[in-house]
């Protein structure tokens, strides 16, 4: 058969070819022109405003004359949030991947591995929604404040969002470690808790490290749950209980009314500059400890 | 990655924005309506009325903020933008090929409220000021409860958050130097306000008249510290005596032609103006 290749079908697979080259290379070319795009929009700000108001003034006052484009306050919300998130999701992420990794049924295993993964997709409207319902009013009695509309609420939304990502790529880490650790620790007579905790846990940290960066960067860039339920108050942030105003909440609340061209909008974009830069950071370090792991 | 989907976005719409004028409506019968929130259901309701009547007219409303509308008529992309408030120069500055004209087609008056179980019941526009930037943080100064304030504003795409700032914070001078405090949240609409409102004691806000309801204690406003105070009623936003008050806009670029026109003159006609007063603002003329 394959002797008798016509001229036609060695046209067509060279047209194959070059389409799938062209596909593959695609979401190339689609990175690289927003980011050029993004770095054309954002830096023209820095005609006007200096790159050390930018980062360090404590006030995001954009629409006042002379306007005030200091991001400190967005940038320290969006870490605070981002942090608690962190804290709530990796102990009960890592307990829900040793245990469906480790030690239920098989039955039980594809269950829960199903239901995890369909936690993420639930829109973070709707989780936001709900959040804004149940969550605001419970933080605010809880902690007696004035306002359930704080960076904790918003915190606890995003480590429901986190979780999928952490549990699944955590239990990934925890399958690739080979039966024969675990078979080698149980017969030098550990337990099986000692098995996971001393063995597996340690031969895994390192995917274990991914799925937190990953985490991370899929919390930082969520943004309607959290301009939702935390406040948006461009404060300082000093507890976590306090309203915070986010790096995306910002951008997604006042970028319909920024005059297009204005430096308002060029703010808007140099926000989106740092949001880029903490998530290429953050996806390069989650790739360098997955590559750890390979060797 | 929810963040390069935001992205992705971000550079599609900012593509989209600087092809102005991609879009003309006078040779169609439909109309796209967009900009204030405060005035969604008063343009929704008009257009029902009016497509009773003008079943062959389509007409599309969004919300978004009076500062999105105004970004849209500015590059074309819609024909009439309902605003809360003027447009500014600088907006102005940046009308290609047309001039924006502004219609008045309703009034509204702005409601301060508060939780029913705060004793505080009247406030001075200078009280007010100091609330809302920050330089009043407990109601006992007040004559209130020993309670931090709770100080709610809308989004900065709110032509209400202008107006207030202008007006209110600012007493009026709309380049002052004064802010709304950098505590004060940031809620997203209206009706977050009003539901926040009604959960916290220690909250205060302010919304369009339509937002009220018996859930909330509206707060008499004075001038003066000698009064009068009053809450917003019909009769003391027409006449100027309510303190917080504003001209609702129809924006469009040059004379409305076709079934623009027809829809704005029905707009201010009696009929139009009767759908005003049954959605609790103030119509252009008391009847």
């Amino acid at each position: 058969m394959s002797s008798e290749r016509t001229l036609a079908g060695r046209i067509f697979e060279f047209f194959v070819e070059k389409a799938i080259f062209a596909a593959g290379t695609l979401s190339i070319v689609f990175v690289v022109l927003i980011f050029i795009f993004l770095i054309k929009e954002g830096l023209l700000l820095f005609k006007d405003y200096s790159l050390f108001s930018f980062l360090f003034n404590p006030n995001w006052y954009p629409i006042s004359t002379p306007p005030r484009f200091g991001i400190l306050p967005l940038l320290l919300g969006s870490l605070m949030v981002t942090a608690g998130a962190i804290v709530l999701s990796v102990p009960i992420g890592l307990a829900a991947a040793i245990f469906i990794a480790e030690i239920a049924p098989s039955w039980l295993r594809e269950i829960l591995k199903a239901t995890v993964e369909f936690l993420a997709a639930i829109p973070s409207i709707v989780l936001g929604f709900i959040g804004l319902v149940t969550l605001a009013p419970l933080v605010k009695q809880i902690f007696h404040l004035p306002t359930g509309l704080s960076a904790l609420s918003g915190s606890i939304m995003l480590a429901f969002m986190a979780m999928p990502t952490l549990v699944s790529m955590m239990e990934d880490a925890f399958t690739a470690v080979p039966k024969s650790y675990r078979e080698g620790a149980l017969a030098l007579g550990a337990t099986k808790w000692q098995a996971i905790w001393r063995v597996v846990i340690p031969a895994a940290s390192s995917g274990m490290l991914a799925a937190v960066m990953l985490g991370i960067g899929r919390v930082i860039g969520e943004t309607m749950a959290v301009m939702m339920i935390t406040g948006n108050a461009a404060k300082i942030p000093t507890s976590i209980v306090m309203p915070v105003r986010t790096m995306t909440a910002t951008i997604a609340a006042e970028m319909g009314e920024a005059v297009h061209g204005s430096s308002h909008y060029h703010a808007l974009f140099a926000i989106g500059i740092v949001l880029f830069i903490i998530t290429f950071l953050i996806n390069l370090t989650a790739g360098f400890f997955i590559k750890v792991r390979k060797h | 990655m929810s963040l390069f989907r935001f992205f992705t976005v971000l550079a599609v719409f900012a593509v989209l924005q600087s092809h102005p004028a991609a879009y003309s409506a006078e040779s169609s019968n439909s109309i796209q309506i967009k900009g204030s929130d405060t005035m969604v259901n008063l343009g929704q309701s008009w257009a029902e009325a009016f497509s009773e009547k003008h079943p062959e007219v389509s007409i599309a409303i969004t919300g978004g903020g009076s500062g999105t509308g105004i970004s849209a008529i500015l590059s074309g992309t819609c024909d009439i933008a309902q605003s809360s408030r003027d447009i500014t120069a600088e907006e102005k500055a940046k009308a290609t090929g047309a001039t924006i004209l502004e219609t008045t087609v309703a009034y509204d008056g702005i409601g301060v409220i508060v939780n029913p179980a705060n004793p505080v019941s009247q406030l001075t526009t200078d009280q007010l000021a100091g609330i809302f930037s920050g330089k009043i943080k407990n109601w006992k100064e007040l004559g209130g409860k020993d309670s931090p304030i709770l100080v709610l504003s809308r989004e900065r795409n709110s032509g209400t958050h202008v107006f207030f700032l202008e007006h209110i914070v600012r007493h009026g001078n709309a380049k002052g130097p004064e802010e709304f405090a950098s505590s004060a949240l940031m809620m997203p609409s209206s009706q977050a306000i009003a539901e926040e409102v009604k959960n916290s004691e220690a909250a205060i806000g302010y919304v369009g008249l339509g937002y009220i309801t018996p859930e909330h204690k509206v707060i008499a406003v004075g001038k003066t510290p000698e009064g009068p105070f009053l809450q917003p009623s019909i009769e003391d936003v027409l006449d100027g005596s309510y303190a917080i008050a504003r001209p609702l806009l129809f924006l469009t670029r040059g004379e409305a032609k076709g079934a623009v026109k027809d829809f704005i003159d029905f707009v201010i006609s009696p009929e139009g103006q009767e759908i005003v007063t049954s959605l609790d603002f103030v119509p252009l003329k008391k009847g």
